[in-house]
């Protein structure tokens, strides 16, 4: 009794502490970011707590949509064969001023062409200094996509591309084309300490890094001459907190402010909570499991259907998602993006018919397969080893036995693009809002040849519409083609579409303006706790 | 005495040649490469995959990259991380402290608890308390401390609110890192409270990590006194006349203290162990986490260079143990 | 009485397994170990007729049904049921069998390997022995849980993976143990009259010298017995242990984990199982030293 009573004087001593102090907005997040010249990396962490903070791109999401609106570009022009896009930048962006460097001039052109060339143009001496590459700007395939780019005068950059690309305005809002200082590049060059600019970031974003502790914390200032306003908070802090038990604790201890990507089965309990606030989105994920139609019995379209009629999706996001955690999947993308087939039923729970078209494909003494899934959670998939022990229950109730095999998501995706599996769970995280973004590196017959597409499932009449899609401008047009290329997908059902999992994130009742973003870049710039 | 030590440093030679091709084999025979992991849910096509291998330079055949390593290590280069591009040294002696802090805390609780019950317990063989000590002991002996540390967080954070959940110390505090240790740098940060504050975070997770070590520095400690109270020179020492806490501390402890320090040495291999599960539990940023979820990114350099430094503390600490031992006894000194 | 008296003298001695059973027998810790440990392998041997369900039966309108004592417990599930509605009783009664499994296996794994090798090192001081404790030094530089994580991350995970894992990581001090004894018997007088008699190599090692090295050996097999359980729990823990749904405590126990809010006795019990088998062991481990080798009796 007296000891609890102490210990809360301490704590609110220690509150009072803080109160004094400018309010700092703690967001705990799931990981470390990898680094901070950001186009080496991929993470989500690195997008939340290094990119949106830190850096600006020319274009930029209205938060918590997929609608594009203008950043450092004010406005922009299409030429009509969808070609060329030229860029008009905003004047007065001022880069951050740091104790390792005072900038002396204002955004303009160059800094655009350096940072998208650095990543385009092989020639030394910045394109190497990425030991890992540009992975997100080669996974796009901007190497290929980007002709030439040209600085037209100081404020108007065009993009000359090689073919048309209808996702293209969105691909530039994405954080592999954040918009990186020149001249301080030029300074680090000359001092020959190029591995700075990883550890000593300089953007203009509405943040200035001050401190990184390793998988600690990160901190940033607020940068005082953003562009866009004075950021609402002084102070922005990350708290690296592998734990999603962690985080909540954290929050519910006020911790930490903002708590990202809280377990799906905790939301009713943070929704109870009257101190919290739970925020929530339809994200851009689609979890699924592949079946490998390169391995017999799967070949047969009525295999893989039965395995589809065998599974038990609502029990499944049950106790995968909780109630409310996620919507079940019956086509690769969520029904808010273009073109989405709303007359499409996903297939039903129904073991009976399964096991008949189990018989009627000759199997009616039973198949074995394996299911493969990795060890940790993740976004799509909260609990692996839970989902794939369910699947394997609801297949032996048809008859099919499976072998689950756990192992690390790196062996597992190569092993998977050599089409060694037969059932592999996987997901995907949409970047750009798209429909293009999920069919064609899943499901196009491109993707099929190279693995990528772990189902190995290559409709040739699918792939025409897809491919016809993509290089139509038209939304009508493009959302027409679509809608037949899902039904095409239905029909073969070359995947189990799982859910589309719920995004959410907790926060604490005095936080204001924040949104969460579709694409798993959230910005801190307009949030503050009152 | 200097040909035991030199003989003594002439082994190390080999077993770190062997430490060094050890993890070099071991991390490669592991599946998958870090181009992949480093793609994460986005995969490669079979050309990029190549140019980054040649990008990190493990396009070579294994030979030529194990020398390769050699080489740089001779010129005291650790490599950088494929993960986050930053120097293994840099990246060892930012996390190393943490988890040194988080040793040394949980190696003071074991070592003062255990020596204290573990005197008590001798000097009272055969009571309630002794048979108690014991008891504990050997349950704190065989607990697996990953469930442990989860049992502590739920009582102690969650129900009581006693101590933080998790991380060395509330982000409110703006403490810039000097020496590392978060309790010496608190002290050094004009930062009102929070060096209390850090105190809090250490202490769950030191007993955590001390439970195992204050078992066994527990029982060791009231066998060797056992042993020691026994012997010859206490019987006389007490026969003198001197004060029973004289006989037990200077005479008794004294003595007993020697295998009891062995038994320290032997438990660091097993305290960086049990940091790994500790770390993980309260989100400690140490050595321990850091290796591991290296091994899941296959980032080689780390690996084998975190693991490498590891392995020559270990061996310096059972080195330095071997010497002490030695002069204490000189009958080890002269045995091969 | 009488008869008795009559008989051949050596009958009063009691014999060595009566007097081991005596002076196991004085330590009562010992015996509740053994107890338990009695109670534990009844349960892995009769697990499919002991527990009340399949371990693998997923009742899925009882998810995270808590004890029965509980309210909303059931009686059907004593002990509640986890995530996909197993019953718990039922995994933690089959669980048994995948820990003694584990334990067992990984003992003799590193055992006998062990033993040669310590052995060999003993009978070959020159080349062969100094070599073979340099390979164990470099092994035992490295943490054992690190490198065992090293090494199921190389086999991947799975039973007989984590079983090849524990027993590589306990091997050095199997070969430690042995070498330390070897070299103490080889100067006794007994080896040298039997090497003076024309003893062969291998008789020298298996049946004059090794028998005598055993005490030691079987209180390290229980210790590390108890270990390779903790160890084998501790890579479950970590995501890298024996697969699903094959009920192994730790492994359970990490995948509960995520619910220790919600629901504590999908994590507590599986925890605690593992705890009070271990500490059976352990006792166990007690009362062998103590009865085996009176010399380690107040050793470490």
């Amino acid at each position: 009794m007296t000891f609890t009573l102490r210990a809360s004087i301490v704590l609110s001593l220690a509150l009072g502490c803080a109160a004094v102090q400018a309010k700092p907005l703690v967001v705990c997040t799931e990981a470390a970011p990898e680094g901070f010249d950001i186009v080496q990396y991929t993470t989500a962490v690195t997008a939340d707590a290094a990119s949106e903070a830190l850096f600006d791109r020319l274009v930029r999401f209205n938060p918590g949509t997929t609608e594009i609106e203008p950043a450092l570009a004010e406005h922009w022009d299409i030429s009509p064969d969808g070609l060329s896009y030229t860029f008009y930048l905003r004047k007065g962006v001022k880069f951050h001023s740091t104790p390792w460097f005072t900038p002396s001039r204002e955004m303009n052109a160059d800094d655009v062409l350096w940072s998208i060339q650095r990543q385009h143009d092989p020639k030394p001496p910045w394109h190497a200094q990425s030991g890992r590459g540009f992975p997100y700007f080669e996974a796009m395939e901007f190497g290929k996509l980007i002709a030439r780019i040209e600085k037209l005068d100081s404020h108007r950059v065009r993009f000359v591309l090689n073919q048309p690309q209808a996702p293209f305005l969105a691909d530039m809002a994405m954080g592999f084309t954040s918009i990186y200082s020149a001249e301080y590049a030029e300074q680090l060059f000359k001092a020959g300490k190029q591995e700075l600019l990883n550890s000593q970031p300089v953007g203009t974003g509405p943040f200035v890094l001050q401190r990184y502790a390793k998988d600690a914390q990160v901190r940033y200032t607020s940068h005082t001459d953003y562009w866009d306003g004075e950021p609402a908070s002084e102070k922005l802090l990350f708290a690296i907190t592998t734990d999603p038990n962690v985080r909540i604790q954290k929050l519910r201890s006020g911790a930490c402010n903002i708590a990202l990507y809280p377990r799906p089965f905790d939301i009713p309990a943070l929704k109870a909570d009257d101190k919290l606030k739970v925020l929530e989105l339809d994200s851009l994920l689609t979890a699924y499991v592949a079946l490998n139609a390169r391995h017999k019995p799967l070949d047969d379209v009525r295999v893989r259907q039965a395995i589809n009629l065998a599974f038990d999706k609502q029990a499944y996001l049950g106790a995968q998602f909780g109630a409310e955690g996620a919507s079940p999947a019956i086509a690769p993308y969520p029904s808010t993006l273009l073109g989405y087939n709303s007359q499409l039923e996903g297939w039903p729970h129904d073991p009976q018919r399964a096991r008949q078209l189990l018989a009627e494909a000759g199997h009616a003494n039973g198949i074995s397969l394996s299911i493969w899934t990795r060890p940790g959670g993740g976004p799509t998939n909260p609990n692996p080893s839970l989902g794939a022990q369910m699947l394997q229950a609801d297949l032996a109730a048809v008859g099919i036995k499976t072998d689950i095999r756990v192992m690390e998501w790196g062996e597992l995706i190569k092993r998977a693009k050599n089409g060694e599996h037969d059932l592999a769970f996987m997901g995907w995280a949409g970047d750009n809002g798209d429909p293009d973004n999920f069919l064609t590196p899943n499901l196009s017959c491109a993707a099929a040849q190279s693995g990528e597409n772990q189902a190995g499932w290559c409709d040739t009449e699918f792939d025409q519409l897809i491919t016809q899609a993509r290089e139509t401008t038209e939304l009508q047009q493009r959302a027409a083609l679509y809608r037949q290329a899902l039904a095409i997908f239905h029909e073969q059902a070359p995947w189990i579409p799982q859910a589309h999992p719920k995004q959410f994130s907790a926060i604490s009742r005095d936080v204001e303006g924040f949104t969460l973003s579709p694409m798993g870049s959230n910005n801190y710039a307009k949030v503050k706790r009152h | 005495m200097f040909a035991f030590i030199a003989r003594r440093l002439g082994l190390l030679i080999p077993t770190f040649f062997g430490v060094t091709l050890l993890t070099f084999a071991l991390i490669r025979m592991i599946p998958g490469d870090p181009v992949e992991v480093m793609m994460g849910e986005r995969r490669v096509d079979p050309e990029m995959h190549a140019q980054a291998m040649e990008r990190l330079g493990l396009n070579k055949p294994l030979y030529a990259q194990y020398f390769d390593y050699i080489g740089k290590l001779a010129q005291g280069d650790l490599g950088e991380s494929l993960r986050t591009r930053t120097s293994v040294w840099d990246e060892f002696t930012t996390l190393f402290p943490a988890t040194l802090e988080l040793s040394l805390a949980a190696l003071l609780f074991a070592g003062t608890l255990g020596l204290i019950a573990g005197v008590i317990a001798a000097l009272k063989r055969g009571s309630l308390f002794d048979h108690g000590v014991m008891g504990i002991s050997l349950a704190g002996y065989s607990m697996p401390i990953f469930w442990w540390g989860l049992l502590l967080i739920m009582f102690f954070s969650v129900w009581l609110g006693w101590t933080p959940v998790s991380g060395r110390i509330d982000l409110l505090y703006d403490i810039p890192p000097v020496t590392g240790f978060m309790l010496i740098d608190t002290l050094l940060s004009d930062e009102e409270g929070a060096f209390v504050d850090a105190l809090r975070h250490l202490i769950l997770p030191a007993i955590v990590l001390g439970t195992i070590p204050l078992a066994v520095i527990a029982r060791m400690t009231r066998s060797a006194m056992l042993e020691v109270l026994r012997e010859d020179y206490v019987r006389t020492a007490r026969a003198k006349g001197l004060s029973p806490a004289r006989v037990v501390f200077v005479h008794g402890l004294r003595n007993a203290l020697i295998p009891v320090l062995t038994v320290f040495g032997l438990q660091v291999g097993a305290l960086l162990a049990g940091a790994v599960l500790t770390e993980t539990i309260f989100s400690w940023p140490g050595i321990g986490k850091w290796l591991i979820e290296s091994i899941g990114a296959r980032d080689y350099p780390v690996v084998q260079n975190g693991i490498l430094l590891i392995a020559c503390l270990v061996i310096l600490v059972n080195f330095v143990v071997d010497i002490l031992y030695g002069l204490a006894n000189p009958r080890i000194r002269h045995q091969r | 009485m009488t008869t008795q008296a009559t008989l051949d003298p050596s009958l009063f001695y009691p014999s060595p397994l009566k007097e081991f059973w005596q002076a196991f027998a004085h330590n009562k810790g010992a015996v509740a170990g053994l107890a338990f440990m009695i109670l534990l392998v009844i349960c892995a041997l009769f697990a499919p007729w002991i527990a009340p369900h399949d371990p693998s039966e997923q009742y899925r309108e009882f998810l995270l049904t808590p004890p029965a004592w509980l309210e909303g417990g059931q009686l059907q599930f004593l002990l509640g049921t986890d995530e996909v509605g197993r019953d718990l009783l039922s995994r933690l009664i089959h669980g048994a069998r995948l820990s003694l499994l584990i334990g067992l296996a990984s003992v003799l794994m590193s055992l006998i390997p062990g033993i040669l090798l310590g052995l060999v090192a003993g009978f070959f001081p020159r080349l062969l022995g100094p070599s073979i404790m340099r390979l164990m030094d470099i092994m035992l530089a490295l943490p054992s849980l690190l490198l065992a994580v090293a090494i199921v991350a190389i086999l991947g995970p799975g039973l007989i993976n984590t079983i090849f894992a524990i027993a590589i990581v306990s091997l050095p001090s199997y070969v430690r143990l042995t070498r330390a004894a070897v070299m103490g018997e080889l100067n006794r007088d007994y080896v040298t009259a039997a090497r003076l008699a024309g003893a062969s190599l291998p008789r020298l090692m298996f049946i004059t010298v090794l028998p005598n090295c055993m005490a030691p050996l079987i209180v390290q097999a229980t210790l590390s017995f108890s270990s390779a359980i903790l160890d084998a729990a501790a890579l479950g823990f970590l995501g890298l242990g024996v697969q699903p749904p094959t009920p192994e405590w730790g492994t359970m126990l990490a995948s509960a984990r995520d619910y220790i809010e919600r629901a504590w006795w999908v994590v507590s019990l599986p925890g605690l199982t593992i705890l009070l088998s271990v500490l059976a062991i352990n006792l166990m481990g007690d009362g062998l030293r103590d009865a085996l080798d009176p010399k380690l009796k107040n050793a470490q």
